[in-house]
């Protein structure tokens, strides 16, 4: 019945999966005594390989693979190639900054490729508890990251902080799923779009929902799911950070996308003003919270949080729209946040000798290439025009006009203009010139690795911000495929 | 000829920019990247300078017009071009370019480079709102002109450069902010960010005139603080006493005062007509308070924040008496505000840099040391006073010719006390500095009179004081194609219904009787 073997729809899966074993199983077979470094070096080629296999599935009819369980579609196109690009930045950072004699350095890269397996899978998903398992890939693999600094104290606090929250969202999310089951009888997501809304119990899929979006809600820490993510930011190494902070949340988005519009869109009236509430909660907690920090990282954490709502906004879009804005949000946003924290980890180093944004005093005298490169991807933070970050927000702001939420677009550019405080504070200290007593920490060297990934994030918030049409057709197909779920759903494959 | 007249606003806009990245590639070596920077306005200027040759008098659209899709969705569109309003607006950028590298030539001993790559980044922000016709294009560069000016702020500020750094992105981003949702609400009502499109739809009276009041005022409040109007003017003075020479005598004023007349007056004729008696209100207040705070300045800096003030809001009371008188004199006042504030900032940065201070009571009896100095100071002083025969005279006359006959006697007469207590303060400022007796400070170093580059740029600034006051013939007539609102004839569909808007002029006989004699007045325009 289906043409396309079923192995192309995870193709992208799994690679990664491949190349994390491949990574693992050398690192236990080479000697103790060698350097790691090639094992990083591996992984990135199978992620950069995963991204062109994902590329490639652009040519596969858009559909469904084992028993209507994992879909491949250009939006599910869009959100694998967005990950794996996160990914390998990820990779090239931490390939430059992690100690050469860090323990545990295959595992450390084997992690990050498995991780980003999880995520892969939960932005193609479309079957609850493909969902929930994708969930937990991607979220263990997070929890062990965030602790790898075992021996700092706020490394394992980071650690279990995330992984105790962490899992009571995703039972929360569990949960709902087994509610929505029990309303609907399936848990395949075209087939509770058809069923949810003449099902006798309608109480019960709306509980459903909200507990699922507790559990999504919490992935991409938004308020009032956010306590977390200040201290694991903190505890984490920066390069996780660069990680954590953007591919596993724009796999939630892309869950949430797919909950919210393909699987329950008759409930837009009840999920519409959640969202439009946990919003404004975001963006406005977020920066208010961020303007009183004096830690780089933590600050950070509460602006990863405000964005959170600023893409938040793009859902009171009206359908495809809404899908694309958000669906470009999330690529803009990943673009800068990892180039912010790339040049975090290189002017502070691995063991963060520079916690404080007070610390940064002075770096653009010190390292002038990057110091302008952490006031271009504050600036594209702030939203200054012809940057990433601009056109994220203009394209989220003015879907959400068009959806009619003219105060929600208010209070996210008041907000936005809140925001500029807190980043140009960490701009300016960075163009002080340096106090004569400071501390001199030698100037951070730029290698191979940690230069593409730099790179790399430059070039994307340009090319957001530029020359945007590409992302936006392709975030566009996206919508629309997340719009018009494939033909065969009339009749499923499954045993269900 | 064709192919030049439809790139050269691109060539304006990209020179700079170019420019820039030369300087940030090459070594820093020397005063390099400043002949670089000198050598790229220059040219730049030089192409500004092909508008006005080129430009058609008789012709009441844009021209040099530039319309390409950028973006696909939203519907952005790569759309410039300049008419009577931005021509010379864009021809002074181009020269205040190399005035601004002249003054940073040895005030900017370190980091050159960056200083001059901004700078020029700067040049091409501001180019980019005086010619955009799409609302995001100019909102963008709008936005972007805030933030080399702010870094430059912050790094080579006098004193406390990041504080004010600070307060000037703050004061002009967050207003920007009301500005986008007025901007994206436009374009949810009319799929357009395009200036025409957008003018049509306001006149034709199928948007929501309570929303549309709004947006006005969003509009209006964004471009108040920019220029600023008094009361949000508090980021001026600190603005002022930080900013490096080259920025500070462009950080105010024109970009925000353009954008008031073709994007607030233009767009909105009808509710800036409502909100006008208030703005003249303000103005007039800001006339003399910025008038009186100058008189009571121990800073030089200030002293001129305050003048500007003063200045600004003169040209702001123009721009609401809603007479063609006053918006003629308006854009002539700020051309000649531009030339004789950087001629200003220029002698004043010459003192800076010798002295180190700016208090003006640690100056004194300078004129036999600085002969040059203290004469251009002295001529710029009275171009900044308005005596007759140079520039200021001609655009304060036409403001508060077209206030007097147009909006009230009172607030004219209002406004000309301002006039003369702006005679004091300047007076006073160049008795101070250069005349009396020889203060400790001024003996105790060597003098260092204006230098020949800087002489350089200084003769053309005053031949052209000299010329506006003379000869405003040459400026007024493209001022007044720019001005005068061109007429809407085109059809125009909303809806499925034809709406004719035969013309949108500010002195359409059946608005508001308030301003009913402005239509004599306009008439009986052989005055000049």
């Amino acid at each position: 019945m289906n043409p396309v073997p079923d192995i192309f729809r995870i193709l992208p899966e799994l690679i990664l999966t491949l190349t994390g074993v491949a990574v693992m199983l050398t690192d236990a077979a080479l000697n103790p005594k060698w350097p790691r470094r090639p094992l990083g070096w591996m992984a990135a080629l199978g992620t950069t390989l995963a991204l062109w296999a994902s590329l490639g599935q652009l040519a596969l009819p858009m559909g469904t693979g084992f028993s209507g369980t994992i879909e491949t579609s250009a939006f599910t196109v869009f959100f694998h190639v967005l990950i794996c690009g996160i990914v390998l930045v990820a990779l090239l950072l931490s390939l430059d900054t992690l100690p050469e004699k860090s323990h545990h350095q295959g595992e450390f890269y084997a992690l990050i490729v498995f991780g980003a397996v999880g995520m892969c899978l939960l932005t193609g998903a479309v079957e609850l508890l493909l969902v929930f398992i994708a969930l937990e890939i991607s979220s263990i693999a997070t929890y062990i990251l965030a602790g790898y600094r075992k021996e700092t104290p706020r490394g394992p606090e980071a650690a279990i902080k995330y992984f105790l929250l962490g899992s009571f969202a995703t039972a929360f999310l569990l949960y709902g799923v087994a509610l929505i089951f029990g309303a609907t009888g399936t848990t395949q997501i075209y087939e509770i779009a058809r069923l949810a809304p003449t099902a006798q119990n309608q109480s019960f899929i709306l509980a459903g929902m909200g507990l699922m979006l507790v559990g999504i809600l919490f992935k991409v820490s938004a308020v009032p799911f956010h306590v977390w993510t200040p201290d694991v930011y903190e505890g984490s190494p920066t390069p996780v950070v660069a990680l954590m902070s953007t591919a596993p949340k724009a796999a939630a988005f892309a869950l949430l996308l797919r909950v919210v519009y393909e699987m329950l869109p008759a409930l837009r009236p009840v999920w519409s003003p959640l969202l439009w509430v946990v919003a404004v909660l975001s963006m406005t907690v977020g920066n208010l919270a961020a303007l009183r920090q004096t830690n780089v990282k933590r600050m950070l954490a509460y602006s990863s949080i405000a964005h959170a709502g600023y893409l938040l906004a793009a859902f009171a879009g009206l359908d495809a729209t809404g899908i694309a804005a958000a669906s470009f949000y999330i690529a803009a946003y990943a673009a800068m946040n990892v180039g912010i924290f790339a040049v975090i980890t290189l002017a502070s180093g691995y063991d963060e000798k520079l916690p404080l944004i007070e610390d940064f005093r002075g770096l653009i005298y010190r390292s002038p290439l990057l110091g302008s490169l952490l006031i271009f991807f504050l600036a594209s933070l702030v939203g200054i025009p012809f940057t990433g970050g601009f056109f994220g927000k203009l394209i989220s702001f003015s879907t959400a006009i068009g959806g009619g939420a003219i105060w929600l677009v208010i209070i996210g550019l008041l907000n936005s203009g809140l925001a500029a405080a807190y980043y140009l504070r960490l701009a300016l200290v960075a163009a002080q010139k340096p106090k004569d007593d400071q501390a001199t920490t030698p100037e951070p060297r730029v290698g191979i690795a940690v230069g593409a990934a730099l790179l790399f994030a430059v070039a994307a918030t340009l090319v957001l911000g530029i020359l945007p049409n590409g992302v936006q057709r392709a975030a566009e197909a996206g919508a629309h495929t997340l719009q018009a779920p494939p033909a065969e759903i009339g009749t499923p494959q499954g045993s269900r | 000829m064709n192919a030049i007249n439809n790139s050269i606003l691109t060539l304006i806009l990209l020179l700079p920019l170019a420019g820039a990245v030369l300087v940030l590639l090459i070594p820093e070596r020397g005063k390099l990247p400043n002949w670089i920077a000198l050598f790229t306005s220059l040219a730049t200027f030089g192409l500004t300078l092909h508008l006005p040759a080129h430009f058609d008098k008789t012709q009441t659209s844009f021209q040099f017009e530039v319309n390409r899709i950028w973006i696909e969705k939203p519907a952005i569109f790569y759309h410039v071009g300049v008419d009577g309003l931005s021509l010379w607006l864009v021809v002074l950028v181009g020269l205040l370019a190399p005035v601004g590298v002249v003054a940073s030539w040895n005030a900017i001993a370190e980091r050159r480079k960056l200083f001059f790559a901004l700078f020029l980044v700067q040049q091409t922000a501001m180019f980019g709102v005086f010619i955009a016709l799409d609302l995001i294009l100019y909102y963008g560069f709008w936005e972007l002109s805030l933030v080399p000016m702010a870094i430059l702020i912050a790094m080579y500020g006098r004193k406390d450069g990041p504080r004010a750094a600070l307060k000037f992105f703050l004061y002009t981003f967050i207003p920007s902010a009301p500005l986008l949702v007025a901007i994206l609400w436009l374009y949810a009502r009319t799929g357009s960010f395009d200036f025409d499109t957008l003018r049509l739809w306001v006149a034709s009276g199928a948007l929501p005139a309570g929303a549309l009041g709004w947006v006005a005022l969003a509009f209006l409040f964004a471009f108040a603080v920019k220029v600023p109007v008094f009361p949000l003017h508090g980021w001026l003075a600190d603005t002022f006493s930080e900013a490096p020479v080259a920025l500070a005598m462009v950080v105010a004023g024109k970009l925000g005062l353009y954008s008031m007349l073709r994007f607030h007056i233009g767009l909105f004729p009808v509710q800036a007509r409502a909100v006008a008696p208030v703005l003249v209100g303000l103005a007039v207040v800001g006339i003399l308070y910025g008038a009186c705070l100058a008189l009571v300045q121990r800073d030089f800096w200030r002293l001129m924040a305050f003048a500007a003030l003063s200045h600004l809001s003169m040209i702001t009371l123009g721009i609401y008496g809603l007479t063609l008188t006053g918006w003629e004199g308006a854009v002539y006042q700020i051309l000649n505000h531009g030339v004789v504030d950087g001629a200003l900032f220029l002698l004043l940065g010459v003192l800076y840099d010798s002295y180190s201070s700016s208090e003006i009571s640690a100056y004194g009896g300078l004129a036999a040391k600085l002969p040059r100095t203290a004469t251009f100071f002295v001529l710029a002083a009275l171009g900044m006073i308005g005596l007759p025969m140079l520039g200021g005279f001609i655009g304060e006359f036409l403001i508060l010719l077209g206030t007097f006959t147009g909006v009230s006697k009172g607030w004219a007469i209002a406004a000309t006390l301002g006039v003369i207590l702006g005679a004091a303060y300047m007076l006073t400022l160049v008795q101070k500095l250069f005349f009396g007796p020889e203060s400790k400070m001024a003996g105790s170093k060597p003098p260092e009179d204006v230098e020949v580059g800087q002489l350089a740029v200084l003769a053309p600034l005053f031949v052209l004081m000299l010329a506006m006051g003379v000869a405003p013939m040459l400026w007024l007539p493209m001022i007044d194609q720019g001005v005068h609102p061109p007429p809407i004839t085109m059809r125009f569909n909303t809806s499925g219904a034809k709406v004719h808007v035969d013309s949108m002029s500010m002195n359409a006989g059946d608005e508001s009787p308030a301003y009913q004699s402005e239509t004599n007045e306009t008439n009986g325009e052989g005055q000049r």
